[in-house]
């Protein structure tokens, strides 16, 4: 399958684990990923917040540049970008007049016909392909999904899955080998673009998210979107502070949890790249199985 | 729902109608979006008080208040509206508004976030997270927050220090332009 890839600017940045992970497991789940030529920004909050055009205008020119690229599908694996892009195509798709329009302030042929994909509906329905590849059973390890706001919301928009009840990432989990955990807070808002401008919001929505997943027994998050991962991750120690003990939750991308399950070198995964160390958990995913659980021609083969 | 204030025409309402196809007089007052809402504890105005002023036609009310730029279009309460309202698009519509007829203006530091972000898109057509803090550190005047962070940050690869413009920043740039000129106002927050 081959996807046109929109980074987006965290990917190559603050997330650098996010893009690394999904390289490495492209290939053994035969994804190809062609990164759109010369994408710009998507412009996120601080464009939809102040000019409704600009939110539209920017994706639309990634978009237009994908379709002349040849590409039916684009991938955006951060959340965020996912849902601007997919809110523009939405958008135009409902609107003849304004993709005319905006299709002047491009100054280039653009029809609107690429599709927009989110990490979650790509890896979920690549699940089958995850089971079968699958090298590790991740020692049983307990992951809550988190989905945060914008692969779920707007409802109109994304669709793919459940707005309070999804359930996609909880199945590439498993697939994965790891088990989903039943917890009440995966489609919260973690305080987004507040992480700069409002820290103390953020601290505040982040602790009852992590305090949640605690409760119900995670030993681990896995999210899709690189905002939540850096307000969860960077800022736990500070969400821990007024706690009797750390948080200690590793986040993780789910792409991520993915390359841990298919048995890929976790350091090519990014996984030493985090605040949050992620050196336990993943020593206790990757441990090999018990012997009590080997199959018993193997039991012989080591005789 | 008598009363002076509610036979007034809303001209507000039907501004907020032509940015968005959305009815603002369709909110019934049920309070779901309220309940829901992440940031409801820590602004005076929570979604269902915006759409009744709305209603109302307030925009002393709304203008004046903090309450409409701590939204964090989360969708919480577009998704769980019973009946379609759509509160999180028309809020965002509101603060286009507010900036617009320079009657409202988000608090500094999210100023100070808005501009550093959308500069940024407009010099080089992509974020660079470095220039893009520095420029929010000098723009709200929070020089010391996180500065602990940075030697970590760079430690695991996650800052780029130099930006490389891409190469339609022409193509980005007559964006902006043509979305202030729509506007009647420069793309500033």
């Amino acid at each position: 399958m081959k996807l046109g890839y929109f980074p987006g600017c965290s990917l190559h940045a603050t997330a650098r684990e996010c893009e690394e992970s999904l390289r490495a497991i492209a290939a053994p789940l035969d994804v190809e990923l062609a990164e759109i030529d010369d994408w710009a920004c998507c412009g996120a909050t601080s464009a939809h917040a102040t000019n409704h055009l600009l939110s539209v205008a920017l994706p639309a020119r990634t978009l237009a540049l994908a379709e002349r690229q040849g590409f039916d599908t684009v991938l955006a694996p951060c959340a965020a970008c996912y849902a601007r892009l997919a809110s523009a195509r939405h958008e135009l798709a409902k609107d003849k007049a304004l993709l005319e329009r905006v299709a002047a302030i491009l100054e280039r042929p653009f029809t609107n016909a690429v599709k927009v994909v989110s990490i979650a509906e790509l890896l979920r329905d690549l699940a089958p392909k995850i089971r079968e590849q699958a090298k590790r059973p991740l020692g049983g390890a307990r992951v809550a999904a988190y989905y945060g706001c914008l692969l779920v919301r707007p409802t109109e928009v994304s669709g793919f899955d459940d707005a309070e009840q999804p359930s996609s990432m909880e199945a590439v989990i498993a697939a994965a080998g790891g088990t989903p955990v039943e917890w009440r807070r995966k489609v919260d808002c973690c305080g987004a673009g507040f992480s700069l401008s409002r820290t103390g919001s953020v601290i505040r929505l982040g602790r009852a998210i992590l305090e949640d997943a605690k409760k119900a027994g995670a030993e681990a998050i896995a999210v899709g979107c690189p905002m939540c991962h850096s307000n969860l991750d960077l800022r736990q120690k500070a969400m821990s502070r007024t706690l009797p003990e750390p948080l200690g939750l590793p986040i993780l991308f789910l792409s991520q949890v993915v390359g841990l399950g298919l048995g890929l070198d976790p350091q090519a995964l990014g996984l030493g790249r985090h605040f949050v160390g992620t050196g336990s958990f993943v020593a206790k995913v990757t441990a090999p199985p018990a012997p009590a659980e080997k199959p018993a021609e193997t039991k012989q083969e080591v005789a | 729902m008598a009363g002076p204030a509610s036979t007034r025409r809303s001209t507000l309402a039907a501004e907020i109608r032509r940015r968005t196809g959305l009815n603002p007089a369709k909110c019934y007052q049920c309070g779901k979006c309220s309940a829901g809402c992440p940031m409801a504890e820590e602004t005076r105005l929570r979604p269902h008080d915006i759409l009744r002023l709305v209603q109302r036609g307030r925009r002393d009310r709304l203008f004046a208040d903090d309450s409409i730029w701590l939204c964090l279009t989360c969708e919480t309460c577009s998704a769980r509206c019973p009946n379609e309202v759509g509160p999180a698009r028309i809020i965002d519509a509101l603060r286009e508004l507010a900036l617009e007829s320079g009657e409202g203006a988000p608090p500094r530091a999210i100023r100070a976030l808005h501009e550093s972000f959308l500069k940024q898109i407009r010099r080089h057509g992509r974020i660079f997270e470095f220039g893009m803090i520095a420029g929010f550190k000098l723009r709200s005047g929070k020089l010391f927050a996180d500065v602990g962070k940075m030697p970590a940050t760079m430690k695991r690869g996650k800052l780029a220090l130099s930006p490389r413009n891409i190469a339609g920043v022409g193509d980005v740039r007559r964006i902006f332009d043509a979305c202030a000129a729509a506007a009647g106002k420069e793309v500033r927050p």
